[in-house]
């Protein structure tokens, strides 16, 4: 559809686009991404015709653009730039139907009655047909940007060029335009070549991104090709993080502000942070902590800084333990969006903390075990569903970096040593009769600094995953061994 | 709700085009009846009408046909010509510049066309076979002249002609010009007041033959101007987006350029510089019934002529026998109704 080869050109003897080629499918839509005077910009201008071109060529539908007139131009190629100014008061429509002006005919441009349709058909779909007959100088920013998106749809064009679509929009008008425009590529085989500076945006998008630097190509690649973390850093000189959307699959870049890099290992979490109270423990941090977790609130993959283990009554039954624990949480003057909270039916005193120190990191290990309703993994499907309050439940605060993997790592070896501690103690599933692997309810959290040493890994013979072994081990027996006496003496008496 | 306002909407332009040209028709009527001598209403209606249907005029009195053919239609009709000229060139140059302060005077064609007038009555020129017309000759040809070397300056300062260009070049030029004149002003003698006279601009006593010089450039201009109303439109939202719309703008702008400096040119050189009516007219217009050029260009023609025709009738029966010069009045009553007008469109933009 479109063609350029080896393009060189700029303004007067500024030579700003150095060598770019790319070629751009028809239906597709193709994202320009580059830091700011990176050519971008330049470039489409020389592609909707304003600015001529030094060396290179550039083919629409296999013709030289030189061969094209303005007024056929227009027909292939619409434009919707960054920037729209106007001196007077257009009415919306007298404004959409100037998007007509290359298809009109005649000496004074007679006004057909196909212009009319296709100009109340584009206003339809951009969502500006009942703002016809406002003049557009009292529109808002997004509604302006969606009158001129109506103007260069008029245009019929094969080819959509776009400089920064998004810029004046709302969040869901960016979502809506964005989706619409996917949507033609589709539908009507319409290309789309668009500029962006959302990289996110771009990675959701677009089918293939051309990545500019001073000029240059950098990358030309489909996007999971082109976000690369190394890459993009290099070009927008800046720190980020790349990871993947979370429900499609796509690249995501997020950026990494000034203040991640202050006050890098101040922070440590020990057993000074613990308080145990008659019906909770909690462990406040100083900072919020990446947290991986299985609790009843603030559980999954998140950021929290409040850590709760509530001790409840074995008969405690609610048919909303989630909504339950809020209020509790509430009523105890912590925020439950910020807290990791768990219960068990184990009493707080019980609790067995460690800290565990290594050469620039460091784990406390926090566990709560009870023993009461012990499961053998391998053969539950003999049990029955019931949720009970969950009765080994190990918390461990690494400081230190995590990456995803060592989160992962980390549960399993916490969990292997927890195994390791109902064999050794010899503790059987009452209905089997077999060595019980946990209970029905466990639940573990892996909460990080993110600070200090990175950890890239914690297998079990990685420095994390010994300190996590050895810690989960110890403590864990510890907690079954003082809840086993609790029992007992409350049986004795 | 929304469908009768559409109809209102179409009916506005109907009635835009009907009001202006019944105005036009009453400010004619009444330019030619009042004066000195007052002429009935009626019997001009049958003098127009015999002289275009071929009515016999028998009932009308001999001076009063006589004072009408010779004097005041004439007067009227060049009146006309002059306000709708400069009128549209001022409506054709606040498209093409994106401004809507502009005015047809902005590209300094008037100070050329002065240069001219002003030089002719300075050094008593008199060119054979021309005779009295050896002014206006001279003056549309240095009208002529200061446009050519605008736009060839302003595209030697840069290629593609930007309008900031052009405003920069003629503003730079109108200057240096007037100062030409000013240089005049102060050298001269006897024909001072013959000179300030016709810097402030006058349509009495140049007859038919004055009308016959600026008609073709009227027609010529306007047509030109007409058949760009869409290009002017789409202009006025930016060259760039111009171009992106299909608009070959340097072609367009070169052809409405020359357009407006023809009209101003003829205007200037028949009846001297005649502010406010290229500025406020377009600008009322659009007020009024909207920035569409295909309707602005023409609703300002009608417009433009009407005005100019009442202002010249002020400007002679206000203070008669003396006659004003025409330019006093239009800036009298143009800067006024300009700004209770543009006050009142801002007021309300704010309201909303």
């Amino acid at each position: 559809m479109l063609e350029i080869e080896q393009l060189y050109g700029g303004y007067d003897h500024d030579t700003v686009l150095k060598n770019v080629s790319f070629q751009v499918r028809k239906g597709e839509l193709f994202g320009i991404l580059g830091p700011n005077g990176s050519g971008k910009t330049t470039m489409l201008k020389m592609i909707s015709g304003i600015l001529p071109y030094k060396q290179g060529n550039i083919y629409l539908k296999g013709q030289p653009l030189k061969n094209y007139s303005t007024k056929q131009l227009a027909k292939v190629i619409a434009v919707l730039s960054q920037h729209t100014s106007e001196a007077f008061s257009y009415t919306v429509k007298e404004t959409v139907s100037l998007g007509r002006y290359a298809h009109q005919r005649g000496f004074f441009n007679e006004w057909s009655k196909e212009d009319e349709v296709i100009v109340q058909e584009v206003m339809n779909w951009t969502g500006v047909a009942s703002l016809q007959k406002q003049p557009i100088q009292l529109l808002s920013g997004g509604e302006r940007q969606r009158v001129f998106l109506a103007q260069a749809l008029a245009q019929e064009p094969e080819i959509l060029l776009l400089d920064e679509p998004t810029n004046h929009l709302d969040l869901s008008y960016q979502k809506e335009l964005l989706d619409l425009l996917k949507k033609w590529t589709r539908e009507k085989e319409l290309t789309v070549v668009s500029i962006f500076h959302d990289l996110n945006l771009a990675g959701l998008y677009c089918d293939r991104l051309l990545l500019m630097e001073n000029g240059e190509v950098n990358r030309y690649d489909i996007p999971n090709e082109v976000l690369k973390q190394e890459i993009i850093e290099n070009v927008y000189k800046t720190q980020i993080r790349k990871h993947s959307h979370p429900k499609v699959p796509a690249p995501q870049m997020v950026l990494l502000p000034e203040s991640y890099y202050q006050a890098r290992n101040e922070v440590k979490i020990t057993k000074e942070n613990i308080a145990v109270n008659h019906d909770y423990i909690v462990l406040k941090a100083p900072l919020s902590l990446r947290t991986m977790s299985s609790g009843v609130t603030g559980s999954g993959m998140g950021w929290h800084h409040t850590f709760v283990n509530r001790h409840v009554d074995k008969n405690y039954n609610s048919s909303d333990p989630r909504e339950e624990l809020g209020g509790f949480l509430k009523a105890n003057g912590l925020e439950p969006s910020d807290t990791v909270g768990m219960m068990t039916a184990v009493y707080t005193e019980d609790v067995v903390y460690r800290l565990y120190e290594e050469d620039e990191f460091s784990v406390l290990v926090v566990v709560t075990a009870g023993v009461g309703n012990a499961v053998d993994v391998s053969k539950s499907n003999e049990q029955s569903y019931c949720l009970t309050p969950g009765t080994i439940n190990t918390w461990l605060f690494i400081n230190g970096e995590l990456t995803d993997e060592a989160f992962i790592h980390s549960i399993v070896t916490a969990t292997e040593a927890k195994v390791k501690v109902l064999h050794d103690r010899n503790i059987k599933d009452a209905r089997t009769g077999t060595i019980a692997t946990g209970t029905s309810t466990d639940s573990i959290l892996i909460a990080a600094t993110q600070k200090g040493k990175l950890l890239e890994y914690a297998g079990s013979i990685t420095p994390l995953g010994k300190l996590i072994g050895k810690g989960v081990y110890e403590c864990t027996e510890e907690a079954i061994r003082k809840s086993k006496e609790r029992r007992e003496r409350i049986y004795d008496s | 709700m929304q469908k009768r306002y559409t109809q209102t909407f179409s009916n506005n332009k109907i009635v835009a085009y009907l009001l202006s040209v019944v105005l036009l028709i009453t400010a004619m009527l009444f330019a030619i009846s009042i004066g000195t001598v007052s002429v009935p209403i009626f019997d001009i209606v049958r003098m127009i009408g015999s002289g275009l249907f071929g009515f016999s005029i028998e009932q009308v009195d001999p001076m009063y046909s006589n004072i009408v053919l010779n004097i005041r239609l004439p007067r009227v009709i060049l009146a006309g010509l002059v306000g709708a000229s400069l009128a549209i060139a001022g409506a054709a140059f606040q498209g093409l510049l994106r401004n809507p302060l502009a005015d047809p005077y902005t590209l300094g064609v008037s100070s050329g066309a002065s240069v001219g007038a002003v030089l002719t009555i300075f050094l008593n020129l008199s060119i054979p076979f021309l005779g009295e017309f050896t002014l206006p000759f001279l003056s549309i040809i240095c009208s002529f002249l200061t446009m050519i070397i605008v736009l060839f300056f302003s595209q030697k300062i840069d290629r593609s002609m930007k309008v900031e260009t052009i405003i920069l070049t003629g503003v730079i030029f109108s200057s240096f010009l007037s100062a030409f004149i000013s240089l005049m002003i102060a050298l001269t003698g006897e024909e001072l007041r013959q000179i300030i006279g016709w810097l402030l601009g006058s349509v009495s006593m140049r007859g038919w033959d004055y009308i016959q010089i600026i008609l073709p450039f009227f027609i010529i201009g306007s047509l030109l101007v007409l058949v760009n109303a869409n290009e002017l439109n789409a202009m006025s939202f930016g060259e760039e987006r111009a171009q992106h719309l299909g608009v070959n703008v340097q072609r367009r702008k070169l052809l409405v350029l020359t357009a407006g400096s023809i009209l101003t040119g003829a205007a200037v050189t028949v009846s001297g510089t005649i502010g406010f009516v290229g500025l406020v007219i377009p600008h009322l217009t659009r007020l009024l019934w909207g920035p569409d050029h295909k309707h602005l260009l023409p609703l300002s023609i009608l417009t433009g002529s009407s005005f100019l025709i009442l202002a010249d009738l002020v400007a002679r029966t206000i203070i008669t026998p003396t006659e004003l010069p025409i330019g006093v009045i239009t800036s009298l009553i143009g800067a006024p109704v300009f700004a209770i007008i543009l006050v009142g469109s801002k007021r309300k933009e704010r309201k909303r």
